[in-house]
């Protein structure tokens, strides 16, 4: 099927369709792209600054706790070395050298809640135990070689770092000097140990508390404790006066810690609180997975609405765009159409008035050999044979302008609401008549009720009397079983009308030239090729559009389309 | 029978005057003009009875100058005989009283042929409005 929009069409076309593509794409990229960076901006300052403002809150909540416990251990510790210093000063040397008056002083410090003591002694300067009550048998004992003992020496108090003890336990010690002897008290480790294990920060916090050496002064119920190491690399860079040091981002065992440190004892130890990273900031990484969730929601958002608009957009203008192509076509076809009509009224005028004086002269030479001085010329046969040769092409010359001037001459343009098989019929019972002597079957085909066509029905019975004419003329006289058949039917919003014959077809090569002006393939003399041509242009003038098909041997069928009227 | 007067207005000369001597040869009374001042002149002074008409001239527009001949007088039959086209022209010459309408070239037999006929009517009519008056 040929159509006859042509190849430049289709080429405007794809053009087109190029050009809404990129259209598309470039709107999408630019309506991403300017969502996209004030998204990104905003949500990374937003991101950063509530960042930085939620582990301000974090770290100042750790160190408010850092700060509280150091203030109980001290408090601890330092309660502690008040009942040995007041026990020192109350009572002098040689009483506080009786066992028995150790003994009942432990027992009343053992009634007392807040007392954690296992043992009291008394040593000389030299280290040698001089008297001693508590847990342990330790009566020859001599500290005199004990670190802990040699520090204290110098003091006139002190407490000691945890130690294995004579007996084998971890404990430490407080000491007081009075005068030339030493009282001596031992901590209950565990009871020390626990005021630190209770400390609990969100769910992997903990405390413990290092000496300086990075050596753990108590105990841990989680076994995450890097090596002392990792310690003393941390008190190291931490400067430990009476400040709080944190860490954060310290990696260990391929997890993240916030360590926190803050000095104790006058700065000998540190109490280290622990935490994981994900557990200190949960609610801040929540916030921040919370918050990317939005950013790809809104971006995938973006995308979404840039494509969905921009294909709406685009489809419209493609619409307008085809809309306005057509009005073009339409009026391009108009102008052309008109003018071609005006040159073939033009032409017929000028051919038509020198032929009619070749022919009125050709009659007054034919005038002037019937007078009687030609009649015995010998080729007056041959004159007047010439002669009618030249009124006879004469007549043919206005025969073609008569053609051409149909083009300008369109008998009824007014578009009107006209039903199809009206036509249809009226135009078999017309061409039967004249084909009444052809051994051609003349046959309609209707589809009953056939929605109204917007057209010229003198113009569209001038169509389908050519298409008629046309297929009679290409069945072969001699078979007897030619058959033309005209079969109207309802196509969604418009109707075609078929014409088919059973006649000789269009060779493939003449298929895409039927419409064109003069393009005949009948006799000289016999056809103008006119008559499709015209055809062509009064079923676009209507917005319709004609199509043929033709297989050789088999036939042609010409379809016409017309749209419904409105 | 006195000869029929035939007047041919035709701004092309060589068609006019070859045309003019054919109805001559053949015994008409004809005369040429191609153009409106000569025409009106010859109406005025020979009162043709058949008029042939070129529909496109330079000086005059046809149907105006049919419109005028009929004024002047309106037993005179004009045949409209020209190259241009049939469309508009044709009904506008009936519409203003032609008797036919020709399109060039024409064959002169069928040209006498009308001329014939319309003298013809001319002549009935005539007859008919002498027997009124009388």
């Amino acid at each position: 099927m040929i159509h006859l929009d042509l190849s430049k069409y289709n080429e405007l076309k794809d053009m087109d369709i190029g050009y809404y593509k990129s259209f598309t794409r470039k709107m999408v990229i630019f309506t991403v792209l300017f969502s996209f960076i004030p998204l990104l901006v905003v949500s990374t300052l937003s991101h950063h600054y509530f960042n930085t403002a939620y582990k301000e809150k974090v770290v100042a909540h750790i160190n408010e706790l850092a700060f509280k416990h150091k203030q109980n251990i001290d408090n601890f510790l330092n309660e502690q070395l008040m009942n040995i210093r007041t026990l020192a000063h109350s009572h002098d040397s040689s009483k506080l050298s009786s066992e028995t008056f150790l003994r009942q002083v432990l027992s009343v410090f053992k009634e007392s809640h807040s007392s954690v003591f296992v043992d009291l002694g008394v040593i000389d300067k030299t280290g040698g135990l001089v008297a001693y009550t508590g847990a342990f048998k330790l009566m020859s004992a001599n500290y005199s070689e004990t670190d802990w003992f040699n520090k204290a020496k110098e003091r006139e108090f002190f407490i000691s770092d945890v130690f294995l003890g004579l007996e084998g336990q971890p404990n430490f010690i407080i000491t007081v000097k009075k005068d030339e002897i030493f009282l001596m008290a031992t901590v209950d480790f565990k009871a020390f140990s626990s005021i630190v294990e209770d400390i609990r920060i969100g769910e992997t916090g903990f405390a413990f508390i290092l000496n300086r050496q990075g050596n753990l002064q108590t105990l841990s119920r989680y076994n995450v404790v890097p090596s002392r190491m990792v310690y003393r690399e941390l008190i190291s860079k931490a400067s430990l006066n009476d400040n709080v040091a944190i860490f954060s981002n310290f990696k260990y065992l391929g997890k993240k810690y916030v360590y926190t440190m803050i000095p104790l004892k006058g700065g000998e130890w540190v109490l280290v609180l622990q935490q994981e990273v994900q557990d200190a900031f949960s609610k801040l990484y929540t916030a921040r997975y919370i918050g990317i969730a939005v950013f790809v929601f809104a971006v995938v958002g973006i995308i979404i609405i840039a494509l969905v608009v921009a294909r709406k957009i685009t489809k419209y203008l493609a619409e307008v765009g085809a809309a306005k192509e057509k009005m073009h076509e339409r009026v391009r076809e108009t102008n052309k159409l008109a003018s071609l009509g005006e040159l073939a009224a033009g032409i017929a005028h000028e051919i038509n008035n020198p032929v009619a004086i070749m022919v009125e002269e050709a009659g007054w030479i034919g005038d002037l050999l019937s007078e009687e001085e030609f009649q015995e010329t010998e080729n007056l046969t041959e004159f007047k044979r010439a002669l009618a040769q030249i009124k006879q092409q004469g007549a043919r010359c206005k025969d073609i302008t008569l053609k051409l001037l149909s083009f300008a001459r369109r008998t009824d343009p007014r578009m009107v609401n006209v039903q199809m098989n009206a036509i249809v019929e009226e135009t078999v019972k017309l061409t039967r008549q004249s084909f009444k002597f052809r051994r051609v079957e003349i046959k309609a085909n209707m589809q009953p009720e056939l929605p109204t066509v917007s057209a010229s029905a003198t113009e569209v019975q001038q169509v389908l009397l050519n298409l008629i004419n046309n297929a009679v003329d290409s069945i072969d006289v001699s078979k007897d079983d030619g058959l033309v058949e005209i079969i109207t039917k309802n196509d969604n919003d418009h109707i075609t009308i078929t014409v088919c014959d059973n006649g000789q077809g269009i060779p493939n090569a003449n298929l895409d030239k039927i419409f064109e002006p003069f393009f005949t393939t009948k006799p000289v003399g016999k056809g103008t090729g006119l008559g499709l041509s015209i055809c062509y242009g009064i079923i676009k003038k209507m917005g319709g559009d004609i199509t043929v098909k033709s297989e050789i041997g088999q036939g042609t069928c010409f379809v016409i389309t017309l749209p419904q009227s409105d | 029978m006195s000869k029929i007067k035939v007047l041919i207005i035709d701004d092309e000369n060589d068609f006019a005057s070859t045309f003019s001597e054919r109805l001559l040869m053949r015994g008409y009374l004809s005369c040429a003009v191609n153009c409106a001042e000569k025409a009106f002149k010859t109406v005025k002074e020979n009162a043709p009875d058949v008029v042939i008409l070129d529909l496109k001239m330079p000086s005059m527009d046809g149907i105006e100058m049919l419109k005028v001949l009929k004024k002047m007088d309106p037993s005179i039959e004009v045949i409209v005989l020209t190259g241009h086209g049939l469309s508009k022209g044709k009904d506008e010459a009936i519409k203003h009283g032609a008797f036919d309408y020709l399109l060039k070239p024409a064959d002169i037999d069928d040209i006498i042929e009308r001329i014939e006929r319309a003298n013809k009517k001319r002549m009935l009519e005539q007859q008919y409005l002498a027997s009124k008056r009388v």
